[in-house]
C-alpha cells in the first residue's frame, strides 16, 4: 500500500455552511431548553421521583457508549495492525472524541445543579463508579487526544503504536465503567448483573462502527471523494459481526433472569406485560436493531448498495436507543420489590408501573448533544486533514493488484 | 481518621448556629410545644444519650423501630409531621412532591392479611446512595445517621437510583419558606434526616413524637448502641426485621410485626 494522502473539507459550499448552521439552531434549542428546565426545575420535564432518568440519560449514554465503539477503526489499525483499516484512523479517533464531547454536556446539562461542574471534578468518592467514570473520561479524552495527536505529526509518529494501545485499553476500561453505572445497582430486579459491562462494550462496538459508517459514506458523498467496496464491505462485515454479539448478549442476559424465579416478574415484564416497553423492546430493539439488520448484512443481493448499509446503520442506532431505552427507563420502571409475597400500595407508587412520556425539552437537549458531535466532526474535517484523498480499491486494499 | 469524623467537626459549628437558633425560636414561639416534646421524649426514654457539646461520634447508633401491628392503616400522623417539621408542602403534581416519609400498605399474597407501616430512609450503615455519591454529598454520619451536604449534592440522581427503598426525592422546583432546621434546594437530592437538627438537641424525631403524641405507641427512637434504651429493650424481647434483609445493609430502621 502507498503512503496514505491526507485532506481536508474545503467548506465554502452553501451545503457546507447549511449543515453547521442547521446543527447549530439545534444546539441553541437544546440551549434554550436547558435553560427553561434549569429555570423552572425539573418539573416541567417527564422525570419524576419514580423515573429519575429519562430522556437525556438515554442519549447521553448511547453516545458515550457510541464514543468507544467509533475507535474501533482506528484500534484494529493500530493494536492489531490490519492495514485496510489505517487511513480511516484519523477518523475513527476524532469521531470517538466528538461523540464523548457530545454525551457528555447532555449528561452534564441534565443535572440538578450543572453550575457545580467544578465540584463534580474536585470531589471524589471512589467508592462511585460515577465517580471512576468522570476520570475515564476526561481520560478518554487525553489518550485519544494524544493518540491524535501521533497520527498527524511525524515528529511524534513513532509513539503512535504506544498511544493507540492505551486507548484501546482505556475505551475497554470506560465502556467497563458505563455499564457498572447498571451493574453495580443492587435495588433494582433489572440491573445488578455483572454481564452488564461486557454487554456495553460489545453494544459499543456496534452502534459506534454503525455511526462510524454512516459518517464516513457521508463524507466520502458529499465530498465526491472515492470510498471503495472493499473497506466498506469489510466493515459492513464486522458490524454483522458486532450486531449478532449484542443479540447474543441480550439472549443470554434475559435467559439468566428467566431461569431464577426471584426475576421472573421483571422479565414478565420486560418481554410480555410492559405495554410500550415491551414493544420498544421487541420492535425496537431485537427486531429493527438486530435481526433485520443481520439479514440485510449478509443478504447476497444488497452486498454492495450503499444506500441498504446507510439504512442498516440507521436501524442500528434506532435499535441501540431503543435498547438503552429499555434497559434505563423500564428497569425503573418496574416497581422495585421491597416485600416479596405482599401486594403494596402507597402515595408514592409503590406496586405500581410507573409512567414516563418525555417532554419536548428533554428531547431537545438530547438532540443538541447529537448536533454537537456532528458539528465538531464537520467543522474539525474542514480545519485539519483528517480524511484520506482517496479509499478506492486500489489505495486502500493491500491485497488488491498493484 | 474517617471522614464522617472530619465532617461532624467541620460542621458542628454551623450545626450549633442552626441548633441555637432552633431551640431560641421554638422558645420564643411554642414554648408549650418544645416542653410537651422534651417531656415525651424524657418519659418514653428515647431522650439522646449524647452530651450537647460532644462530638458526633459512633458512640451511638440511632435508629426507629416500627410495630406494625399499632400502625393503623390510613393515619397519617407521623407523615404529616414530617412534612410539617421538614417544610414539605405538595404542588399539586404527586409524581415530584417530595416525600420523606409515606405510608405504605400491604395486603399478603397468600392469606390476604392487610398491614400498613411507615417507609422513609433506612439509614443504612452501609448505604447504596453514599456508596454511589460521586462527590460524597450523600454520606452516613459516625451516628447512623444518612445525610445529603447540600452544598456538595450536584443533583445527578445516581443515588436514587441506587436506594433500595426508593426512600429519597428531589427537589424539582423553586423552595419557598424553609424551615431553618431543614434546609433544601432545587435541583438536589433529599430525604429523611431522622430529624437531625432535633437529635443533636436532645430531642426526637418529629414522627415519632407525632405518634406517641396521638397514643398510638407504633414509633420507638433511641440507640441501638445501649442496651438499656427502650429500642434495644425492644428488639431485644420481640426482634425486628430488616426490610430487603438479603442485601445486609443493617439498616437504622427495623420492623416488628411483619411476617417472614
Amino acid at each position: 500500500m502507498s503512503k496514505i494522502e491526507y485532506t481536508s473539507l474545503e467548506g465554502k459550499s452553501p451545503a457546507y455552511f447549511g449543515l453547521l448552521g442547521g446543527l447549530a439552531l439545534i444546539m441553541l434549542l437544546a440551549l434554550a431548553s436547558v435553560f427553561y428546565m434549569e429555570h423552572e426545575g425539573h418539573h416541567v420535564t417527564g422525570m419524576t421521583n419514580q423515573i429519575v432518568w429519562g430522556m437525556p440519560h438515554v442519549f447521553a449514554i448511547f453516545l458515550i457508549v457510541a464514543a468507544s465503539g467509533a475507535l474501533n477503526v482506528a484500534s484494529i489499525a493500530s493494536v492489531f495492525r490490519k492495514k485496510i483499516y489505517e487511513p480511516m484512523a484519523r477518523l475513527s479517533a476524532l469521531l470517538a472524541v466528538a461523540l464523548l464531547a457530545g454525551g457528555l454536556v447532555v449528561l452534564l446539562l441534565d443535572l440538578g445543579r450543572p453550575d457545580r461542574l467544578i465540584i463534580a471534578m474536585t470531589y471524589y468518592n471512589f467508592k462511585s463508579i460515577f465517580a471512576w467514570n468522570i476520570i475515564l473520561y476526561t481520560g478518554f479524552f487525553g489518550f485519544v487526544g494524544a493518540y491524535l495527536w501521533t497520527m498527524m505529526d511525524h515528529n511524534v509518529y513513532r509513539f503512535k503504536p504506544y498511544a493507540g494501545f492505551f486507548a484501546f485499553i482505556w475505551r475497554l476500561i470506560l465502556t467497563t465503567g458505563t455499564g457498572s453505572i447498571f451493574g453495580f445497582l443492587v435495588a433494582r430486579s433489572a440491573y445488578d448483573a455483572a454481564l452488564m459491562a461486557p454487554m456495553f462494550i460489545i453494544m459499543s462496538f456496534s452502534f459506534g462502527l454503525a455511526i462510524f459508517l454512516l459518517v464516513l459514506m457521508a463524507s466520502y458523498r458529499w465530498t465526491n471523494m472515492e470510498l471503495g467496496d472493499v473497506v466498506v464491505n469489510r466493515l459492513r462485515n464486522l458490524l454483522g459481526v458486532f450486531v449478532a454479539s449484542v443479540l447474543y448478549f441480550t439472549t443470554v442476559y434475559h435467559l439468566t433472569n428467566l431461569y431464577a424465579t426471584q426475576h421472573h416478574g421483571v422479565e414478565k415484564f420486560l418481554l410480555l406485560e410492559g405495554g410500550v416497553f415491551t414493544n420498544i423492546f421487541w420492535v425496537g430493539e431485537i427486531l429493527i436493531g438486530g435481526i433485520i439488520p443481520l439479514i440485510l448484512i449478509y443478504a447476497p443481493g444488497v452486498k454492495n448498495s450503499r444506500n441498504t448499509l446507510g439504512l442498516i446503520c440507521t436501524m442500528i442506532i434506532i435499535g441501540g436507543m431503543s435498547k438503552i431505552y429499555t434497559i434505563l427507563i423500564a428497569g425503573q420502571a418496574y416497581p422495585m420489590e421491597l416485600f416479596p409475597g405482599y401486594e403494596v400500595s402507597s402515595s408514592f407508587y409503590d406496586g405500581v408501573v410507573n409512567g414516563y412520556t418525555p417532554s419536548l425539552p428533554e428531547i431537545l437537549l438530547g438532540l443538541g448533544g447529537v448536533a454537537m458531535t456532528l458539528f465538531i466532526v464537520a467543522f474539525a474535517l474542514k480545519v485539519l486533514r483528517f480524511l484520506p484523498v482517496s479509499l478506492a480499491d486500489s489505495v486502500a486494499d493491500p491485497h488488491s493488484a498493484k | 481518621m474517617t471522614d464522617s469524623t472530619k465532617k461532624s467537626t467541620i460542621d458542628s459549628s454551623r450545626r450549633d448556629f442552626l441548633s441555637k437558633a432552633a431551640v431560641a425560636g421554638t422558645v420564643t414561639i411554642a414554648p408549650g410545644l418544645l416542653l410537651h416534646s422534651t417531656a415525651q421524649a424524657a418519659s418514653s426514654g428515647n431522650i439522646s444519650t449524647r452530651p450537647h457539646d460532644e462530638d458526633v461520634s459512633n458512640k451511638n447508633r440511632w435508629g426507629l423501630l416500627i410495630d406494625t401491628e399499632k400502625c393503623a392503616t390510613g393515619c397519617t400522623d407521623c407523615v404529616d409531621a414530617c412534612n410539617e417539621e421538614n417544610g414539605l408542602v405538595s404542588h399539586g403534581r404527586p409524581e415530584t412532591d417530595a416525600q420523606y416519609i409515606r405510608k405504605v400498605t400491604l395486603k399478603e399474597k397468600s392469606t390476604g392479611h392487610e398491614s400498613s407501616l411507615p417507609l422513609m430512609c433506612q439509614h443504612c450503615e452501609t448505604a447504596p446512595c453514599a456508596d454511589v455519591c460521586p462527590t460524597g454529598a450523600s454520606f452516613v454520619r459516625a451516628d447512623g445517621i444518612a445525610l445529603v451536604d447540600k452544598h456538595i449534592c450536584i443533583g445527578c440522581r445516581y443515588c436514587m437510583m441506587a436506594c433500595p427503598y426508593k426512600a429519597r426525592s428531589f427537589v424539582h422546583e423553586d423552595v419557598e419558606n424553609q424551615k431553618l432546621t431543614a434546609p433544601r434546594g432545587k435541583g438536589t437530592v433529599e430525604s429523611c434526616t431522622m430529624c437531625v437538627t432535633r437529635i443533636d438537641n436532645g430531642g426526637i424525631p418529629a414522627c415519632v413524637e407525632a405518634c406517641t403524641a396521638e397514643n398510638h405507641n407504633a414509633m420507638i427512637f433511641g440507640d441501638l448502641n445501649n442496651p438499656n434504651s427502650d429500642i434495644s429493650i425492644a428488639l431485644k424481647s420481640r426482634g425486628g426485621k430488616q426490610i430487603r434483609s438479603d442485601l445486609a445493609l443493617n439498616t437504622g430502621v427495623r420492623y416488628q410485626g411483619l411476617n417472614e
